[in-house]
């Protein structure tokens, strides 16, 4: 059986939820091997082996995490002509993605973005995409070089399996030129203590509606254990980060429940969550378009329902 | 400064988009098309970067004869001079072939004077894959300074803040480079009707890929190192039960919740 690379999305060292859900994916297609950037892969092991990681190749070299996206590419593309996989797995996020299109380039290498789902077929891969806002699936397939595929979060369940875990240091050039983006700084995200966004299994957003008060929406949130999200009038006003926008210009979510409070649902707002299992809405006006897309629709005043639906919520965890 | 911003030329995204049925590529021909909105950030950073630091901007976009809309758009918000790669063989290109030609397009725009910066948005409104930019950026072997949410123009350093996953990054690199901008870099400004008229005298060029050196054989559908096997309208949602609050609202919303086993 072919190895199938997976790139692990970590922040210093600690491995998200999504790279255990490539990997259950990898596990479909052939023999999962992790490809670790950066220093500390060997804190990673223990978790990659137990979500079925045969092998691990670190490859440890600073340059990777000092610099933007192109040294991860010719590492990659050094990796993937070495091994030989059956397909490159990256975890679909600003920078997977750009990683993945250079080494497309690289390796002449057919490249899909933002995959939901990757199956083992006949004549190779297949995978599956929402596009124009989730309005249409598509069905895909790789017909040239080695599949790269970017997957978006919470595409697949994690599987524990008791894998190897073998660690193997690998050792690349990196050219000059591919240096020539230095990252200067990086502040890593304030943490909220909340599910990430892109991962949680439940998003509460708010928006306009909100008139700038989230502490309904934060605490109708935490009632559930949810994420919290935010429109982008809501951002743009300064009432929320952009770094919890959903939409086309913010984060994409598909979660089991998403609930909009206070959001009208433009185009651009739906293209970021329409492909949520569950969707709920709050909004005082019952002509929202958010309603056409609901599952279960309160007209009123989120200032209200949701203390309320929060107090209930509590009540009945007792 | 010489800057090069590449546009696309998008289905209208509050139109319905379709698939064409026969190719399986995107319905171009059914809908009307604009300038990608979030490439008029990309326009705007040109302008201002241009205005501050001197230099000359040329719009390049690679589509089919309505694509000149953008070229005028972006015209009349105040670039300088146009090209427009135009040519059938192009049709159902996908993200490496389209990179393909707007890098022979960068090169044959930087034979007269090196090209300092390329432009781009974050991403196509229509294909939404945002990969062009880094393809771009590894054809022409520039640095690519991406997604960036603020941009600093010193000299021949430029600095940019970039929202990423985990992380605010800040990162710099030296020209020629590869730029994408996000919606939250600028405010794009509209075209002044002296703008439009200004466009009507500004200097447009069409290329087809054989001004370019390209061999039609290496883009278009047939050149697709992917190909979309099937697809599918996803199902409408079916009409939901909407409720309206008379004092109860939120409660009814927590026994919605709890018979979805969600709470
Ligand atoms: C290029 C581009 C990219 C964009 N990207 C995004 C994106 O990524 N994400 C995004 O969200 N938008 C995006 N937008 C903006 C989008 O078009 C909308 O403007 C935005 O989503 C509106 O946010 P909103 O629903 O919070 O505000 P509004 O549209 O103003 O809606 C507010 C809603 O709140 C309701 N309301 C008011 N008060 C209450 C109350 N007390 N209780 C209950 N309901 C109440 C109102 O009835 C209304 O429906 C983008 C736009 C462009 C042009
Ligand atoms: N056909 C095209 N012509 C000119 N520029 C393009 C074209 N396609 C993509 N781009 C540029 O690449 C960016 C990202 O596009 P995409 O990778 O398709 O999401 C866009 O915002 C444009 O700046």
């Amino acid at each position: 059986m072919s190895e199938v690379l997976v790139v692990v999305d970590h922040v210093e060292g600690a491995v998200g939820k999504p790279t255990a859900e490539l990997l259950a994916i990898a596990g479909r297609l052939g023999e999962p091997s992790a490809v670790f950037f950066g220093p500390g892969a060997e804190g990673a092991v223990d978790i990659l082996g137990r979500f079925g990681a045969q092998k691990i190749y670190s490859v440890p070299d600073p340059a990777l995490v000092d610099h933007l996206v192109a040294p991860k590419a010719e590492a990659l593309a050094q990796l993937v002509e070495s091994v030989g996989p059956a397909a490159v797995l990256i975890v679909s996020g600003g920078e997977g993605k750009e990683v993945a299109a250079r080494l497309s380039i690289k390796l002449e290498s057919g490249l899909v973005t933002d995959a939901v789902d990757v199956q083992p077929g006949e004549q190779g891969l297949v995978t599956t995409q929402n596009v124009f806002a989730g309005a249409y699936t598509t069905y895909s397939r790789v017909t040239q070089g080695t599949p790269i595929i970017t997957v978006k979060p919470n595409s697949a369940t994690p599987q524990p399996a008791q894998a190897a875990g073998t660690l193997e240091r690998v050792e690349v050039q990196i050219s000059s030129e591919a240096k020539a983006a230095r990252v200067t700084e990086r502040k890593p995200r304030q943490q909220t203590g909340r599910p990430e966004l892109t991962e949680a299994s439940i998003v509460v957003s708010g928006g306009r509606g909100t008139g700038g008060d989230f502490s309904e929406v934060e605490a109708f949130a935490d009632s559930l254990g949810a994420a919290v999200g935010a429109s982008r009038a809501a951002v743009d006003s300064g009432w929320y980060p952009h770094s919890y926008q959903v939409g086309q210009t913010g984060k994409t979510v598909s979660p089991q429940l998403y609930v909009a409070s206070g959001i009208s649902g433009a185009i651009q707002h739906r293209a970021g969550m329409q492909t949520s299992k569950t969707i709920v809405a709050v909004n005082k006006d019952e002509e929202a378009p958010i309603f056409e897309l609901v599952d279960f629709g309160v007209v009123g005043d989120l200032k209200k329902v949701l203390p309320q639906a929060t107090e209930e919520i509590t009540k009945r965890k007792g | 400064m010489n800057i090069v911003v590449c546009v696309k030329y998008v289905p209208d995204a509050t139109a319905e988009r379709r698939f064409d049925e026969v190719d399986n590529t995107v319905d171009r021909a059914g809908v009307d098309g604009l300038l990608s909105e979030l490439d008029e950030y990309a326009v705007e950073e040109a302008l201002a970067i241009r205005d501050a630091h001197g230099g000359e901007v040329t719009v390049l976009t690679v589509g089919p004869a309505p694509a000149a809309d953008a070229v005028r758009k972006s015209l009349q918000m105040g670039i300088d001079k146009g090209v427009h790669v135009l040519d059938d063989a192009v049709h159902g290109s996908d993200s490496a072939a389209t990179s393909l030609v707007l890098a022979a397009a960068v090169e044959k725009i930087g034979a007269d004077a090196p090209v300092d910066l390329v432009i781009c948005g974050m991403a196509s409104t229509d294909g939404s894959m945002g990969v062009v930019p880094a393809m771009v950026a590894e054809r022409l072997d520039l640095p690519q300074v991406t997604l960036a949410s603020q941009v600093e123009v010193d000299g021949e350093t430029v600095r940019v803040r970039r929202d990423g996953d985990t992380a605010t990054e800040y990162v710099e690199a030296s020209t020629p480079l590869v730029l994408s901008v996000t919606d939250q870099c600028n405010e794009p400004r509209y075209p002044s009707f002296k703008g439009i008229m200004a466009a009507k005298k500004k200097p447009v060029q069409t290329w087809s890929l054989a001004d370019l050196g390209v061999e039609p054989a290496r883009v278009g559908l047939a050149a697709a190192w992917t190909e979309v096997v099937s697809f599918e309208a996803r199902p409408a949602r079916s009409a939901g039960q909407i409720v309206t609050d008379e004092g109860d609202g939120g409660q009814k919303l927590a026994e919605y919740l709890a018979v979805q086993k969600f709470a």
